[in-house]
């Protein structure tokens, strides 16, 4: 499976990346060292959440006794147990599950386009390119939809307490009904950050598509780009594969 | 465009390598649902956290190796990608025992 390279570059052009160092055309460099230093990033997100979660105290009780409190971390599967369209079914985890599969899924056709990219399969490239696009709106949608549950709250009879002992009323970046301030924070900025990667991916798959559509890389000859942004959008995969374990499960 | 037949007289290639791509798929959908599966039926503990992790990296593995196709770069662009990774996850190791979050 070895990638497609553009056609050989002059002499002239060697250090604009003509030479191709490590056999990878620049821009597939560049490509992968911008994701590192992404990586970088949410590296830091989710160390500072590690540390942030572990200077809190920890809930102690059963699991089936477990209830909302500002004193003590909240358990993932108990915040996070909610489907749309069946309101009071509990049913923890599935639907970042669900959202799980749809962004792996995504990552599967993203591939495939890659693989028809390889062929020069042009239909086939447009096919999985918008099974992709489809897969990324199908995420941000369900993430929009986790978001305004969690910042609804549940009922105010589960409902954490705040200082004076009144239910605390939905959440925000000051307070929350499910646990301590830094958990609503983490949540938003984590999921926020990673959000807002898949959503520049969308954007970008639309964009390949077009060209894909319109013949640009047919004309060009090569269907690199597909690749390059095929990069980008298996990390945002990688990167909710690591939220996934670390913010939801763990 | 008007290209178009041009093209397809060049190359006809069958899809090939689809094989491998949903091969990949099912190991990161079993790995998933055995990971839900645990979340559910074992009691949060260290090993547990062990277990996620490490098949998380699994997974990652996967993602990286045959998704992004990694596996087929050459052995430099491979170790500037891991090396830097590593240390990463070294520093984390070493925040989580440091900040005697294990205890």
């Amino acid at each position: 499976m070895s990638a497609i390279h553009a056609p050989a570059v002059p002499e002239n052009l060697t250090w604009t990346g003509g030479s191709e160092p490590m056999k990878a055309s620049y821009g597939k460099l560049m490509m992968w060292f911008f994701l590192l230093s992404d990586t970088f990033t949410f590296s830091a997100l989710l160390v500072t959440y590690g540390m942030i979660r572990f200077s809190n105290n920890a809930y102690s009780g059963a699991h089936e006794a477990f209830f909302f409190s500002t004193t003590h971390w909240p358990i993932p599967d108990k915040v996070f147990a909610a489907l749309p369209f069946l309101h009071g079914v509990e049913a923890p985890l599935i639907f970042v599950g669900i959202m799980t599969f749809i962004l792996i899924f995504s990552s599967v056709t993203m591939v495939l386009a890659v693989e028809a990219g390889h062929r020069g399969d042009r239909a086939d490239v447009e096919k999985w390119m918008l099974w992709t696009i489809l897969g990324g709106f199908t995420f941000l949608g369900s993430q929009a939809w986790e978001w305004s549950h969690f910042i609804h709250g549940p009922e105010l009879t589960l409902a954490a307490k705040d200082v004076a002992g009144n239910a605390i009323d939905g959440a925000n970046l000051v307070r929350n009904p499910y646990g301590p301030p830094a958990f609503a924070d983490l949540f938003f900025f984590i999921t926020g950050f990673h959000g807002t990667h898949v959503f520049s991916g969308v954007i970008l798959n639309i964009l390949i598509f077009f060209n894909a559509a319109t013949g640009v890389y047919e004309r060009r000859g090569h269907y690199e780009m597909v690749e390059k942004v095929g990069l980008y959008w298996h990390f945002v995969d990688l990167v909710w594969v690591f939220v996934f374990t670390f913010f939801y499960l763990v | 465009m008007a290209s178009h037949s041009q093209v397809t007289e060049e190359k006809v290639i069958a899809p090939a390598q689809t094989a491998a791509i949903w091969k990949t798929f099912w190991i990161l959908l079993i790995l998933t649902a055995i990971e839900f599966a645990i979340a559910f039926t074992m009691p949060n503990n260290r090993w547990r956290v062990g277990i996620f992790s490490t098949m998380t990296i699994v997974k990652a593995f996967f993602i990286v190796g045959e998704f992004m196709h990694l596996k087929n770069e050459v052995k430099v662009l491979i170790w500037a990608v891991l090396f830097p990774v590593i240390t990463i996850a070294w520093l984390l190791v070493a925040l989580l025992l440091e900040g005697g979050a294990h205890r």
